[in-house]
């Protein structure tokens, strides 16, 4: 990556069980993530010594991160809980890198885990402040409204929604770990039941238990692990910040800042991209994130999808594992943990041809935070 | 007058501080009330100790006309609340007021299919309490 002295890597990945899990609590899912990923890249808890989260969704407690290093039984030189929201589990890498750059951590662990599903989801169901009184509640009636103008703005159809859900299912159900693993088809997104309008239950991503982690050292210190390591090419952040309707312009996301930040200090460009790991909570925003990046033209994102190019076998496979709409609906940790698969090879029947540039994307709240990671073999 | 169909919208109505008070006041005098800064001429909403666009805390209220635009709409399909059970499916707009704030607000006893982008709206305000009163929208005329 452009302007560090060294190169840096992710070297482990490890996620627990997606979908209702109970009997398993948040911090449950942060440790044994992060035990799996240490596992995975042949590390013990005496070699780990940076622990960096992102905070769970459905609870906001303080000092979360030590409290997971405690659970790992480690004594971190390098701490903290990042609060982008779903954008986080990418600028933790950025955070991670400095670190290690500043030669003040060797092996530092990120993880998100939470237990919405199972344990409380007051978070998600709770209505928000002031848009209580307004009718709008949480995340599916934001999105929507954003939907609609870029369908305004831009002529994007239901169809075109509904063949993002279609092909993140297509892909989802080649992985044994997704929660929705049966296809659908048109008839099935006409025949589910509205949300929010234009929202349907299929444009939704479901609200699920889980945990999810990876662990980034240097070039030199990955080399001696267990497996290939995964080079981080280029990181770039970028946030619109304001309250959503508030916004100058509704249609549009971080994705243009942060993924010219992620281009730039990788040295690449969209043509050079394999696949896309797309933050997809709602199937409106793939199309604005692939729009942003320079894949098509603004307003073009829905073509992609019709014309098949982000199908698995196409020019530019999206999602690869189901992304959050049918894979599991985590904030985007999982998404990384699929990069890394794909560039290792280990995709099995989803396995991109050729794997060598993946572009992973995240955002949170309402397309209020941004980030872009670029990864290659090497 | 409290109409009965708008009382359980009473407890949706957040505690009023400091800084919102005056809007809320305005509203249940039958207004639309926005804090306008002198010192840079712009509107805001929701209220603050200061001007979101110069930093000045010379911030006073205005009762405004509140007219504007639909800027985006949805239409809700569930029952997220007991006060909106009976309107489902209702209309929820991002309006562009004329002042130039934009705020969010439900739109009712309107057919969804007769909503539109650029659909021009006015305040619609309800009593909900003996002392609280809500904003909505409705078609402008
Ligand atoms: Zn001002």
């Amino acid at each position: 990556m452009k302007g560090f002295s060294h190169r840096y890597c992710i070297v482990g990945v490890g996620q627990t069980p997606y979908g209702k899990v109970p009997g398993m609590s948040q911090l449950a899912h942060n440790v044994l993530a992060i035990r799996a990923a240490m596992a995975d890249a042949g590390l013990t808890t005496n070699e780990v010594d940076g622990v960096l989260t992102k905070a769970p969704t459905s609870t906001f407690p303080m000092l979360w991160a030590p409290k997971v290093a405690e659970a790992l039984r480690i004594t971190p030189r390098v701490t903290g809980t990042l609060d982008q929201a779903g954008a986080s589990n990418i600028g933790l890498i950025q955070y991670a890198i400095s670190c290690l750059e500043l030669g003040q951590a060797n092996y530092i662990a990120i993880s998100y885990g939470d237990n919405p599903r199972s344990g409380t989801r007051s978070t998600y169901a709770r209505p928000r402040g002031d848009d209580a009184l307004a009718g709008v509640f949480g995340a599916p009636s934001s999105y929507a409204m954003v939907a609609r103008r870029h369908m305004y703005e831009y002529g994007t159809t239901h169809e075109q929604l509904a063949n993002v859900a279609m092909t993140h299912r297509y892909h989802a159900s080649m992985n044994p770990n997704a929660v929705f693993q049966d296809p659908i088809t048109m008839d099935d997104y006409e025949h589910s039941r509205f949300v929010a309008e234009p929202f349907r239950l299929l444009d939704c991503c479901p609200v699920s238990d889980g945990g999810a982690a990876y662990i980034v050292t240097t070039e030199e210190r990955a080399k001696d692990l267990a497996k290939a390591p995964v080079y981080v090419e280029g990181i770039g952040q970028g946030h619109p910040a304001w309250d959503f309707f508030r916004r100058d312009q509704l249609a549009t996301s971080g994705a243009k800042v942060s993924g010219e930040g992620a281009f730039r200090t990788a040295g690449l460009g969209p043509e050079d991209i394999d696949f896309c790991e797309i933050y997809d909570c709602f199937t409106i925003v793939p199309l604005i994130t692939l729009e942003e990046y320079g894949f098509c033209a603004k307003g073009e994102g829905g073509s992609l999808y019709e014309d098949g190019q982000t199908r698995l076998g196409g020019r530019l496979p999206v999602n690869t594992s189901g992304g959050l709409l049918s894979e599991t609906g985590m904030p985007g940790t999982q998404l990384v943990v699929e990069a890394v698969r794909q560039l290792r090879g280990e995709g099995g029947p989803r396995q991109v041809a050729g794997a060598e540039v993946g572009l992973v994307s995240q955002q949170g709240g309402i397309m209020t935070t941004h980030s872009t990671m670029i990864v290659t073999k090497g | 007058m409290v109409d009965s169909a708008f009382a359980p919208f009473a407890e949706l109505v957040p505690e009023a501080s400091e800084e919102t008070a005056p809007f809320w006041d305005g509203l249940a005098a039958g207004e639309l009330r926005l804090q306008h800064c002198p010192a840079c001429g712009s509107y805001q909403h929701p209220a603050e100790s200061f001007c979101y666009a110069c930093g000045s805390t010379d911030v006073a209220w205005e009762a405004v006309h509140g007219h504007g635009a639909v800027y985006s709409f949805i239409v809700v399909h569930q029952p997220y609340h007991a006060a909106f059970r009976d309107r489902l499916p209702y209309v929820v707009a991002t309006v562009q007021l004329d002042e130039g704030p934009r705020m969010l607000g439900p739109i009712f006893d309107i057919d969804p299919a007769a909503v539109a982008i650029g659909m021009r709206v006015q305040p619609r305000i309800e009593p909900v309490s003996a002392d609280r009163a809500a904003l909505f929208f409705a078609p402008e005329g």
